[in-house]
């Protein structure tokens, strides 16, 4: 059989409290930007994170837990996935075009 | 415009505190998240890719200055300072947090709205033509219906959990500005050989995985008749109705498969026992709801045509924006105005707080406070006099709101597709902004027509490109976005289904792809007259597919 090869994970989710994406950090932190997530190379540490993962979610810290894969780059991780990329870059638009943005307050 | 009265107030009220409640619980991790969802998309709080999205009603798309203002306060104070209005002439924030979900409801309490029932398998809000009470073609203002329809179906215990959601467009003319066709019920309000008002009902249609057209099942049905024929439809569908299949699961679905003859026999049987209850509207209970909606008294204006005519020659712009998005009023001194949110090159259906405001502001100076929502994500100021449109145009100018493109290929339905929204699997908004931007040139636009380009970024067809003139479906093939384009649909009085060209496209050949079709369009056209929609339905797909494809394509 054939494995494919491994690829590294980091664990995502978003924020109970007002939704924001959000990344595991090496710290069990939760993150505001995936450059700071934890990345997990191995399969221990994926297993890992997803502990941590369903602990936060039974704490009710974060919802939507997803373990998502990335490809390690000089600029940070990049998930493969267009839709993680877009999570963790926000949308690709310019969608704010009237400079009233609220950075939200709620952690 | 309809006026909550004291049963309405206390009913939202209730409902803004039991949310507010389980917030605070879910907050405290007293209820779990899988207790808690239903809850919040009863409220109409769903999560999306980056944060948590609120989906606010718009009954009919009607709405006033104060509401808008509040909208706007809304989105400044509680999200980032802007919103999205949808084809189902709702408005949705995309950055409110949980935590200030219950502050936000109360306040679109106090001027009367509310977020119940944007979201799950009950009776969604219902749409009308966005030109209801102004258009010179309509029988009779079709809100007062809408508006029973809103009030009865508002947490009926019956209805609540169809078998899927459930969706309900009232028209009241022969040319169909609600898409009353890809709805599950569709109504027509029309008169009698006596003048008596009733409606052509329609069922069945729908868009999504499988889209479908409407079956007229009722040609036409007494208006005191409209809730115990309603709720004979909704009986037969909820008993029948498929809840194995999420899938199959709407009215259209099991039309298509029960047949229309059977369906229509069993909801003929069940009318049978409602038709003379007490669901049968009396006059005055009609009259009474007709009366909020009763015609403006709109004073003469005739200074207005001359001062018009004058205006348009020393103006171009001005003269472009009058022939494209002002309407004939009812009123011969008056216009319907589209304000359009469809600006080149940005996102369609967004508004910023301050162009809420300024449209509240213009509605009350000009408009006769009233505003309306467009399922072609467009604001519509429906009673401006002739004499008022020239300021108006200088104030709309301002704030980046007069772009002179209703209707036209620039004037793109687009969903909010994978830059926001979960269920995506391609983006739609900048395949938008690269089309409009493309065909900005307002001559280029004016040699083109009439023509509707819809998208949307999965299969559920929020954008509406099933009706879409050209319509364009995001795909995700082998990880990356693809763009199914299809051709030939329209959600008008004569409406189709698209059809799927051929092989997909990859983002940066939609927009060329895009231009293939249209010079196609204008080098086969009989004349200028002859629109995109009548062109291809005269000469088919075939030429369509040669150019996009070469000659030997075969379509998939
Ligand atoms: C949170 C974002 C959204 C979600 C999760 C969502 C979900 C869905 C789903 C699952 C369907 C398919 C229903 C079916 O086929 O049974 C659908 C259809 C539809 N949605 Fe959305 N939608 C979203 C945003 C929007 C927006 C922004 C609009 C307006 C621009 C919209 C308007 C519609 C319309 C018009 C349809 C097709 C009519 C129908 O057959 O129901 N939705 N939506
Ligand atoms: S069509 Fe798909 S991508 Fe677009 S809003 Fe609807 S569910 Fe989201």
């Amino acid at each position: 059989m054939k494995t494919a090869p491994f690829k590294t994970k980091v664990l995502t989710a978003n924020r109970l409290s007002d939704g924001i994406s959000v990344w595991l950090g090496a710290h069990g932190e939760w993150v505001v930007s995936i450059k700071d997530a934890f990345l997990a190379r191995h399969e221990d540490a994926v297993t890992a994170i997803e502990t941590a993962g369903k602990q936060a979610l039974a704490d009710n810290r974060v919802v939507d837990v997803n373990v998502i894969d990335v490809e390690e780059t000089s600029a940070g991780p990049r998930p493969f996935r267009l839709r993680e990329r877009i999570r963790a870059e926000g949308p690709s638009i310019d969608y704010a075009p009237v400079a009233t943005a609220r950075v939200s307050q709620a952690a | 415009m309809y006026r909550y009265d004291e049963f309405d107030h206390g009913f939202v009220a209730q409902r803004v505190s039991q949310f507010r409640d389980q917030v605070a619980r879910r907050l405290t991790g007293e209820i779990s998240e899988d207790a808690f969802k239903p809850l919040r998309l009863m409220n109409g709080v769903y999560l999306q890719l980056h944060a948590y999205m609120l989906r606010v009603a718009i009954p009919y798309g009607t709405l006033n200055s104060r509401q808008m203002r509040k909208l706007a306060h809304i989105a400044r104070t509680y999200d980032r300072g802007y919103g999205h209005f949808t084809t189902r002439q709702n408005i949705q924030y995309n950055w409110p947090a949980l935590s200030d979900m219950p502050a936000i409801l109360e306040e679109l309490a106090e001027v009367e709205m509310h977020a119940i029932q944007t979201s799950g398998n009950c009776i969604r809000n219902v749409t009308a033509d966005h030109f209801a009470g102004a258009a010179a073609d309509e029988v009779a203002d079709p809100r007062p219906y809408a508006e029973i329809l809103r009030q009865w179906s508002s947490v009926h215990p019956e209805f609540s959990f169809l078998p899927r959601k459930f969706k309900i467009a009232v028209t009241a003319s022969e040319r169909d500005r609600a898409a009353i066709q890809v709805h599950d019920i569709g109504l027509q309000l029309k008169k009698d050989g006596e003048g008596g008002l009733g409606f052509a009902v329609w069922i069945a249609g729908g868009q999504g995985r499988t889209p479908i057209l409407a079956k007229k099942i009722k040609d036409f049905l007494p208006e005191e008749d409209l809730l115990s024929y309603t709720t004979a439809i909704m009986r037969v569908y909820n008993l029948h109705g498929r809840r194995d299949n999420k899938y199959k699961a709407r009215i259209k679905i099991l039309v298509h498969e029960t047949g229309v003859e059977q369906l229509t026999s069993e909801i003929d049987a069940e009318w049978a026992h409602l038709k003379d209850g007490e669901l049968k509207l009396p006059a005055a209970d009609i009259a009474a709801i007709n009366a909020y909606f009763a015609p403006r008294e709109l004073d003469a204006r005739a200074e207005g045509w001359k001062e018009l005519a004058a205006w348009k020659k020393s103006d171009p712009g001005f003269a472009t924006w009058v022939g494209r998005n002002v309407a004939p009023h009812r009123h011969p001194d008056y216009g319907m105005v589209t304000i359009s949110l469809k600006p080149i090159g940005g996102i369609p259906g967004d508004a910023s707080a301050d162009q809420m405001d300024a449209v509240a502001k213009l509605a009350l100076e000009f408009g006769h406070d009233e505003i309306r929502v467009t399922h072609e994500q467009n604001l519509v100021l429906p009673h401006v006099a002739l004499a008022d449109l020239e300021p108006l145009y200088r104030a709309l100018l301002a704030e980046g709101l007069a772009t002179a493109n209703a209707g036209l290929i620039t004037d793109i339905i687009a969903c909010p597709g994978l830059d926001y929204c979960a269920l995506a699997n391609a983006r739609s908004i900048p395949v938008a902004q690269e089309i409009s931007n493309r065909f900005g040139d307002p001559a280029r636009q004016a040699e083109i027509g009439d023509l509707k380009i819809k998208i949307s970024g999965c299969i559920n067809a929020c954008g509406h490109h099933h009706v879409g003139h050209i319509g364009i479906l995001g795909v995700e093939k082998k990880g990356a976005e693809l763009y199914q384009i299809s051709l030939g649909g329209s959600g008008d009085e004569n409406a189709s289904i698209g059809q799927i060209t051929g092989p997909g496209f990859e983002p940066d050949q939609v927009t060329d792809a895009i231009e293939t079709i249209v010079e196609t369009y204008l080098s086969q056209r009989t004349d200028a007259d002859e629109t995109f929609i009548a062109c291809y339905r005269r000469i088919g797909a075939d030429p369509f597919k040669a150019a996009l494809y070469g000659s030997e394509s075969q379509a998939a």
